[in-house]
């Protein structure tokens, strides 16, 4: 008798099985694929291939599902990025994302929702680098070159959105993929060593609400641009029409 | 006065019969820095292309990993410290055998990488617990 592993059609359904929970998708036969529900990102980008100016990465937030008080994603980013210095003035610890709390004055309604880098497609902080540290990626992701920042912090008083701090001290603790450094300005990256792994960012993941959509904007068929095509959607300070990758409904 | 003569004298003669540092050569005299391969035989290219290089390979890899997304590259600061880091401290740091610290403070050359960079392998941050 065969072992399990041996079964061609156990194989087949426990390999499904795999796909379906997590894997994304999976080979039925050549050229067939079997594709996971609810992935919200595509698969890793190959390696040896660069960012695709085809894709525009970015976030819808509902400010309608974000709790009062929960702080999983600035936890989750916290964990991600390795952010855990403490400083005696807290003004100078760095914060990649925060939570806001916006009061109906006449009614009392309070709306809370987390604010971080909102990714412009004009980065006011890229005109202003005076070395051309502060980038954005052809995919959207507006990054800080350390290697060429020189820590003026001229993109800190250009950010209309204050999504930028300066890291003040000696940092021994950063994780591997998330190099930071006293020095340098930094801000939300958008979880760029995640994304390009075809992984989702960790505050998007993490959020216990499902408040947070990451996906591209350029792909009509993404369950992001379906959302921002049938509900109303805000960018902060859409005035300033600085085309934000990260969008808000409920605002 | 004689005393200072002596002295002069003396030091003189230290210098004279002290072996000579230069034109060394293969014999043996000149220190080498002690830096322990944990994984010999695994590099992306041999050690002459690597000692004379790495450094460009590595600012070459960086621009395009950050700037153009590029990943999985041969050449990658983080795969050099996975495999370089010492397996009893787990870092490429601490000491004069280390190995990216050992070359370099025999090279006399600043290692400014490890200021952002994470000089121990398969280091997970805790981040600021609430």
């Amino acid at each position: 008798m065969n072992a399990p592993e041996r079964n061609p059609r156990r194989a087949f359904i426990a390999a499904a099985g795999a796909g379906v929970a997590g894997l994304g998708f999976t080979a039925i036969a050549p050229g067939l694929h079997l594709m996971a529900v609810g992935e919200a990102n595509a698969a890793a980008r190959p390696a040896g291939t660069a960012a695709s100016p085809a894709v525009r990465w970015g976030l819808l937030i509902d400010a309608t599902k974000c709790a009062p008080g929960c702080t999983k994603c600035i936890d989750a980013c916290h964990e991600e990025n390795g952010v855990s210095e403490q400083l005696p003035d807290p003004r100078q610890n760095s914060q990649w994302i925060r939570k806001i709390e916006l009061v109906d004055r006449r009614n009392g309604r309070v709306t809370t929702l987390p604010m971080m880098c909102q990714h412009c497609a004009t980065p006011p902080c890229v005109d202003v680098c005076p070395t051309g540290a502060s980038m954005k990626r052809a995919d959207g992701i507006v990054l800080v070159d350390r290697h060429t920042c020189i820590g003026c912090r001229y993109c800190m008083m250009a950010c209309p959105y204050k999504a930028r701090s300066f890291v003040h001290t000696n940092l021994s603790e950063q994780n591997p993929e998330v190099p930071r450094g006293k020095g340098c300005v930094e801000s939300c990256t958008l979880c760029v060593h995640r994304v390009d792994k075809g992984q989702q960012p960790a505050c998007v993941e993490k959020c216990p609400e499902g408040a947070m959509t990451f996906g591209d904007l350029n792909d009509p068929t993404s369950a992001i641009a379906k959302r921002i095509a049938s509900v109303p959607t805000t960018q902060v300070r859409g005035d300033l029409r600085l085309d934000l990758g990260v969008r808000y409904q409920g605002i | 006065m004689k005393q200072l003569r002596l002295l002069a004298a003396l030091l003189f003669a230290a210098i004279a019969v002290s072996p000579a540092p230069t034109l060394a050569g293969e014999g043996g005299r000149t220190p080498k820095p002690t830096v322990s391969i944990e994984n010999p035989g695994h590099c992306v290219a041999p050690a002459e292309e690597m000692r004379r290089n790495h450094m460009e390979m590595l600012k070459h890899q960086r621009d395009r990993s950050l700037r153009q997304g590029i990943r999985g590259e041969p050449a990658s600061l983080n795969a050099c410290i996975e495999c370089h880091a010492s397996k009893t401290t787990g870092s490429v740091l601490g000491d004069g055998k280390a190995f990216c610290q050992g070359c370099h403070e025999y090279a006399a050359v600043k290692l400014d990488c490890f200021e952002c960079h994470q000089p121990k392998a398969r280091f997970k941050a805790a981040g600021l617990k609430p």
